[in-house]
């Protein structure tokens, strides 16, 4: 039995309201009159508190690729961020594409304890799009959908098929939409930047007709699919447009679509190198657009940890992938928020309730009898982006040394507190309080 | 805690990534949001640009310290004609030629530089298939460095890879001898020595047509940068796949045919056209692409009386050229041969003299 939490001065995320908020035993209690003696407060002067932050697309790098990642230091820094629950994918070496494999990444999750982790299955076997994974078997297992993300699914009969199959399981396809013809040799968004820099062109179309070919699909078939991190303007028309249409198609954006463009990538600059790779400015206006008119479902980071000898090769020879989960938070707060573009609520909406909808979870709310995933965070706690002091692996950020708003100051997961910020101390309540 | 709001945000595609240029303060000045163009990204270019030792492109590089450049080659050239012993100005001094993409007629045109000047030459090539990783490279350059090598020119399949390299290492300067469809700095020099001769010394009003396949061109994208510094235009034609996206913003007008960009231009340049391009199905047959985009002797008659014709080299007669404009009296190609030479040898001296101050390389080394 845990002792009495208590978070003292608390603005709720959806209200607004000052409060008192206190957990006990993993879940959210009714605040007691007497706290005791062994109950610790914390004054939170107004921070924040909402329910922990879901984060739907993380390489979590393991089984395989322990070098740039591992479920330890990954899911340490989705504490950090204020991430409750993550979904990694299965593009690890080798690919989870077996119920062993989902259970493995599972057991070591819950033995760091860091964050609730949720695997992705891959959708065809080593993710060659060839032949299907065994998708009811990977879903009793525990997966929670399914993606050959990084790899996309090519051949529309495969992805039909699968779209099928995959139907009764209620589970979505995680679509990574990507034509190869298209991409080609491409490593940056096709523009000036790249003209100027002679680097080959990935042209937005690469996503968005593939976006279209599976928004199609999902008619056909009745199957869910879940478009990810989408960062051209075509492609949020092909989602809108699915919408529009009734069918069952979700999608999701990233922090770097809305706060970066291509000429981040200056100098042949690899902490700008992702795929998809950052796009146009008026690519970055359509996808806040997106965001605003609730195109867009949610939020992801698309975590992609690289070792530093990886992305120090020249730019076409260095992997594609930033890492995300330690800066999610502030570049939303700073960039969508604080400019306007989205009240304080919906912008926590879309890392938290918005993909609990997606993948079917369980609703958290900070009502009482509720789980404790929680977050407290100080939304104009500004800090700089220190890559060396990242608990990711991963050092490969476009925001090195950049200045943000929100700051993550505790995170809460079944009660127990797997982040705090430095500066964090938890008091005893004075005696005359606890006994009285 | 921390309730501080501050409003300097960085830009959305701002200059704060650069935290290695200006820190944090660097962001706070670029904090309008109009400010769409990071200039972070321009101040590196002109860092690399400006430092002595290297020769990375020619983007970014100012008109006095092209003009400079063309001056020196232009004494280099009245003594390589004279036929004198070679000199000692790189005496002592080891320049490697990296050359991680096969050409000939590159290497060996910094290999005579480079001997007429007295350096010890290393010439170090490979394949791209056994040593295309960069950091391969960089470990074989070291080396290099660590024997006491000053300069090193490479070529490389990967554009950006000069950059790299020259942010790796501590003392060696970098020349770029053309890097993947980025830029072949030394060969922009040389077209542009050839148009200065050919322009009687002026390059304001003066047209450049360029044909060919623009985007897959390093040729193209230094002869650009050069000539709009310069004060002259340039005109880019070519078929449409072989145009690079938004290629208007380097500062060049875009042509929708031959006839518009050779007409009244004071000089034209016709790129090599690889076969790679009909194999990946950009291009239907070299046939096509000669009745379409080749210079012929009738087109030659829409330029200027006094325009000459540039090619990089090596020519595929019928295609890109006509027999007779390659052999013609207009064709300048043996003349950028000879005056790559005479370049090449002002961009080795100004390395070289960079690499000894302030900190004078062999010393530093000895003292290591």
């Amino acid at each position: 039995m845990s002792a009495l939490t208590l978070f003292r001065n608390v603005t709720h995320w959806r209200t607004g309201e000052r409060f008192t908020l206190a957990v006990e035993d993993g879940v959210v209690v009714p605040v007691p009159k007497y706290p005791g003696e062994h109950a610790r407060m914390f004054d939170a002067h107004g921070a924040v508190v909402a329910p922990g932050l879901v984060d739907l697309h993380v390489h979590l790098r393991e089984p395989g690729q322990s070098g740039k990642e591992t479920i330890e230091t990954g899911t340490r820094a989705a504490a950090a961020g204020g991430f409750t629950s993550i979904a990694c994918m299965p593009n690890t070496d080798p690919v989870v594409d077996t119920p062993a494999w989902v259970e493995w990444v599972r057991r070591r999750a819950e033995a760091a304890g860091h964050c609730e982790v949720l695997p992705i299955a891959a959708v065809t076997v080593g993710q060659k799009g060839e032949q299907l994974a065994p998708l009811e078997a990977l879903a009793a297992a525990g997966a929670v959908a399914f993606s050959d993300d990084g790899r996309p699914v090519t051949s529309a009969a495969m992805m039909r098929h699968a779209l099928e199959y995959a139907r009764p399981s209620g589970l979505p396809i995680i679509c990574h939409e990507e034509d190869p013809s298209l991409k080609g040799d491409g490593v940056m968004h096709e523009g000036f930047t790249a003209t100027r820099l002679g680097l080959r062109g990935i042209p937005g179309e690469a996503e968005s007709v593939m976006c279209r070919r599976d928004a199609d699909l999902a008619e056909l078939t009745g199957g869910r699919v879940h478009l990810a991190h989408l960062s051209y303007h075509s492609s949020f028309d092909a989602l809108r447009d699915a919408k529009r249409r009734g069918l069952r198609v979700t999608g999701e954006t990233c922090p770097h679509y809305w706060v970066l463009t291509d000429e981040a990538v200056g100098d042949y600059d690899t902490s700008a190198k992702m795929n998809p790779p950052l796009r146009s400015e008026a690519d970055r206006e359509a996808c806040i657009a997106a965001i605003v008119d609730g195109t867009l479902d949610c939020f992801t980071t698309d975590h992609a940890p690289h070792t530093a000898d990886e992305k120090s090769r020249p730019f076409s020879e260095a992997p594609f992938g930033i890492v995300g989960l330690e800066t999610a938070l502030a570049l939303t707060l700073s960039y969508l928020v604080e400019p306007g573009h989205l009240s304080l609520a919906r912008a926590v909406e879309l890392w938290t309730d918005a993909p609990r909808r997606i993948f079917g979870l369980p609703a958290v709310t900070l009502e009482p009898g509720s789980q404790a995933d929680l977050v407290l965070f100080d939304p104009r706690g500004d800090w700089t982006v220190e890559p060396s002091a990242f608990h990711t692996k991963g050092r490969n950020t476009p925001f090195a040394g950049w200045r943000l708003k929100g700051r993550v100051l505790v995170t809460m997961l079944e009660g127990r507190v797997t982040h705090s910020a430095a500066d964090v101390a938890f008091e005893r309540p004075a005696a005359e309080e606890a006994a009285r | 805690m921390t309730t501080t709001v501050v409003h300097a945000a960085p830009t959305p595609y701002g200059a704060g990534i650069f935290s290695n240029v200006g820190g944090p303060e660097a962001f706070a000045l670029a904090g309008t949001p109009g400010a769409v163009m990071s200039r972070a990204a321009a101040d590196l270019d002109d860092r690399a640009a400006t430092d002595g030792r290297h020769l990375l492109g020619l983007e970014g590089m100012t008109r006095d310290e092209l003009l400079g450049l063309l001056a020196a080659a232009k004494r280099e050239r009245a003594w390589l004609a004279q036929g004198e012993p070679n000199r000692t100005d790189l005496a002592g001094m080891t320049v490697v030629l990296a050359f991680i993409e096969d050409s000939t007629r590159t290497r060996t045109s910094f290999e005579i530089a480079a001997q007429r000047l007295g350096a010890n030459v290393v010439v170090f090539s490979s394949a791209a298939s056994s040593l295309n990783k960069g950091e391969t490279l960089l470990d074989t350059v070291r080396l290099f460095e660590a024997m006491g090598s000053a300069l090193v020119v490479v070529r490389h399949p990967s554009s950006g890879a000069p950059v790299w390299l020259a942010r790796q290492l501590d003392r060696m300067g970098v020349i770029n001898a053309g890097d993947g469809m980025h830029e072949h700095p030394t060969q922009g020099l040389l077209d542009l020595l050839t148009l200065q001769d050919a322009w009687e010394g002026r390059f304001e009003g003066r047209r450049l047509a360029i044909v060919g396949d623009i985007g897959h061109s390093r040729v193209a994208r230094s002869a650009i940068a050069g000539l709009t510094t310069l004060g002259a235009r340039v005109t880019v034609c070519g078929p449409a796949t072989l145009l690079p996206a938004e290629v208007e913003l380097l500062g060049c007008d875009v042509a929708d045919n031959i006839e518009d960009a050779l007409a009244g231009a004071d000089a034209a340049m016709a790129l090599r056209l690889q076969n790679e391009r009909m194999e990946k199905g950009l291009l239907p047959s070299s046939g096509e692409y000669a009745r379409v985009w080749g210079l012929s002797p009738e087109r030659l008659t829409l330029l200027a009386p006094h325009a000459v014709v540039l090619h990089p080299g090596p020519v595929n007669r019928g295609v890109e050229l006509a027999h007779e404009v390659a052999d013609g009296l207009r064709a300048r190609i043996l003349a950028q041969v000879a005056n790559g030479v005479a370049v090449r040898c002002a961009v080795l001296r100004r390395c070289a003299d960079a690499t000894r101050r302030p900190h004078g390389f062999t010393s530093d080394v000895a003292a290591r």
